[in-house]
């Protein structure tokens, strides 16, 4: 397939990036504004070989992506807020099985049924904490429609590589935006699959410590007949009470994502070398945040911009060396501050971090960084 | 991992799992046998439905790594780990959602739910009832013992009138759901019930049961003596077979309307429905080759060809 110039959604994009990454699977649940992924993959998959299901709920979807993995497909579903609410579930169960998966959580307002078509970036914090109990998994934000290709790709790359779920990040105005993009030929992708097992069945262990902690996967039905469990089990999948094994399974999950973050973080600097004011946004408000920063730099003002694109694991060791240099921080974002708090995780005590948060619905405009930049000096 | 290290490994490490040469029962290529022994409780009716369901595998000759268990939480939720097959055990309702899941992942599998009262119609029962509808390609065998067991005897919405449980101290008021009813009507094309007791026929049954192309259903009443027997009085779990004995009624072809179940009186058991319908996937594959023609690879097929 040669190259091709597309004008879609962001929401499309991400469709087509997860058909460009080998996505065959995909049960969702109708959701403003969410609904066009599954739309556009109940066309896609059946002509690719793929299998596109609309389940009755989205508990029920993001368990029958959970079953496909296991059944050996690359696998997503796609919702926002109350839908990602229900599916807090399933996500903790594929973090603790280890099974690959992508939920794409176009972002609405909340809490509760809040405003469906507006666009809100209110579970920062709830993809990262949203199901109980210890764990870790990747959440990515797009800014663009093709950096929203690009980056479904990338959540299906670390969550075969990594086992482990992959939330994307991105918001209504991200999801429903218009752009041209240029669809690469589809080959000269750089595409991970999941490690399968070359031993033979009585030798597997299908949660072996490793060195990299990541254990090979064998699909169901491949004859390794072993068993997946949602309790605390040991190396061969079976449900521990041991302290020793408990331990070692809870750092297993930790280690696999926090010792490979080299690997797995993914940020964008602008103007930053020699930056005295320093402005961090992630998603759709990023795009205003660079066109505050250009014309502040034109203005001669020495504002520079980070932009998380990997949202968890935060990119703190970056962001600590940039903040180190700098005497404000700016976080802007669609809530009334979440990212904020892990900035301040960061450097809590010498900086004045500012918070530029609008939760209306509505974008935040240049015009509004820029002023609340100046009234800050 | 390279070849070379694998035969380090190999050389140097004992297997994952030992298998002892001589098999100690007559089941045990079936059993994880070093998960034994198990969690239920002696005269529990679990027990008996894995060895009829394991009987019928072994009957209808079905590859072992073609075959899935999945299974919820409760008692029987556990019986996923004790059966040497790939086996999935979830989280609590959505055995059936995984198993779709896992059956549309891959169409050769065989994939079977084993499922409790309380797992599958009440906080599963939504999807119970669109897998049903939808006709997709599972078997479900739904273990009812009338109560929630694993967490210590609380109210199901299986508990027959007047039955007591430690969440209806008095007595239980809230209707029972008839589940033969319930599956037949949201489109199974198999269901059927038995006892714990009727061993032979209940493994034809589930024999049946697995043959069937779409959605089946067998029902399998089974005796829990540590909740439901001493909460209500009704002796031990010997004395609820000899009930089962005195006061099931074969009725094969009964109306599913007519075979709801009150306290301690006739159970009707056999065969309810059994009709012919169209898959979910045979469905699909053949509505979307007339639309789309040879764009559309039929499903299923393309993937065998893969594995």
């Amino acid at each position: 397939m040669a190259e091709q110039i597309r004008f879609i959604q962001g929401n499309e994009a991400c469709a087509e990036g997860a058909i460009a990454a080998g996505c065959r699977f995909f049960a969702g649940y109708p959701i403003t504004p969410s609904t066009e992924i599954a739309e556009y993959l109940s066309d896609r998959l059946p002509r690719v070989g793929g299998k596109f299901i609309q389940m009755e709920d989205e508990i029920g979807s993001i368990a029958a992506i959970i079953g496909a993995s296991v059944g050996g497909l690359k696998a997503m579903t796609a919702t926002s807020g109350p839908g990602f609410s229900l599916m807090q579930e399933g996500l903790g169960y594929a973090c603790m099985a280890e099974i690959p998966i992508v939920v794409v959580n176009v972002m609405r307002g909340g809490p509760s049924t809040g405003l469906p078509t507006k666009t809100s970036q209110g579970d920062v914090m709830q993809a990262r904490w949203g199901t109980h109990g210890d764990h870790f998994l990747i959440a990515l934000a797009p800014e663009s429609v093709k950096e929203t290709f690009y980056l479904t790709i990338k959540a299906f790359n670390l969550a075969e590589k990594f086992r482990v779920p992959v939330v994307m990040l991105m918001d209504e105005a991200i999801g429903h935006m218009r752009e041209k993009v240029v669809l690469p030929d589809y080959e000269s992708l750089k595409i991970e699959n999941r490690e399968k097992p070359i031993v033979p069945p009585e030798w597997y262990k299908p949660y072996e410590i490793t060195t990299d902690f990541i254990s090979p996967f064998a699909p169901f039905g491949s004859g390794y007949r072993y068993n997946i469990t949602g309790l605390t089990h040991d190396e061969m999948g079976f449900p521990t009470n041991n302290e020793y094994e408990i331990t070692q399974k809870m750092d297993k999950l930790r280690d696999k994502i926090m010792r490979a973050t080299s690997q797995i973080i993914d940020y964008e600097e602008m103007y930053v070398e020699d930056a005295n004011t320093l402005v961090i946004a992630f998603g759709s408000v990023a795009r205003s945040a660079k066109e505050a920063v250009e014309y502040l730099r034109a203005r001669r003002r020495k504002v520079g911009l980070f932009r998380p694109i990997t949202i968890w694991p935060f990119p703190e060791k970056r962001l600590a060396e940039l903040i180190k240099r700098v005497d404000q921080v700016f976080v802007v974002e669609m809530n009334q501050g979440q990212l904020i708090h892990e900035v301040r995780k960061v450097e809590c005590y010498h900086k004045k971090i500012f918070g530029i948060n609008r939760y209306d619905g509505e974008m935040i405009t240049p015009n509004q960084i820029i002023s609340k930049i100046r009234e800050a000096r | 991992m390279k070849v070379q290290e694998v035969e380090k490994i190999t050389k140097k490490r004992k297997p994952a799992v030992e298998r002892r040469k001589e098999p100690e029962h007559p089941l045990e290529p079936w059993l994880r046998m070093e998960r034994f022994p198990h969690i239920w409780c002696s005269t529990c009716g679990i027990g008996i439905a894995v060895t009829c369901f394991i009987e019928a595998v072994k009957k209808l000759d079905i590859p072992r790594e073609d075959i899935c268990v999945v299974s919820g939480i409760g008692c029987s939720g556990r019986i996923a780990g004790y059966i040497r097959v790939d086996s999935f055990h979830t989280t609590h309702g959505r055995a059936v959602p995984f198993a779709v899941g896992l059956k549309l992942g891959n169409p050769r599998l065989k994939v079977v739910v084993f499922s409790g009262d309380g797992d599958i119609v009440a906080i599963g029962g939504n999807h119970f009832i669109h897998a049903a509808r939808r006709n997709i390609d599972l078997t479900v065998l739904y273990i009812n013992n009338f109560i929630y067991a694993m967490t210590g005897g609380q109210l199901a919405p299986t508990t027959p009138l007047t039955a007591v449980a430690t969440t209806s101290p008095y007595g239980n008021y809230e209707h029972p759901f008839n589940l033969p009813l319930l599956a037949a009507s949201c489109g199974a094309v198999y269901v059927a019930r038995w006892t714990a007791l009727h061993v032979r026929r209940l493994t034809n049954s589930i024999a049946e049961a697995l043959q069937k192309k779409g959605f089946s259903f067998v029902e399998i009443i089974s005796p829990c003596s540590t909740l439901y027997a001493r909460k209500n009085k009704l002796g031990t779990g010997l004395d609820l077979m000899k009930f089962y004995h005195e006061h099931s009624v074969i009725a094969h072809g009964a109306d599913p309307k007519e075979v709801d179940i009150q306290y301690q009186s006739e159970i009707k058991v056999g065969k309810f429905v059994d009709i012919e319908k169209p898959s979910y996937l045979e469905n699909y594959n053949n509505y979307l080759k007339e639309k789309l023609g040879d764009q559309f690879k039929p499903y299923g097929e393309f993937h065998e060809e893969e594995h």
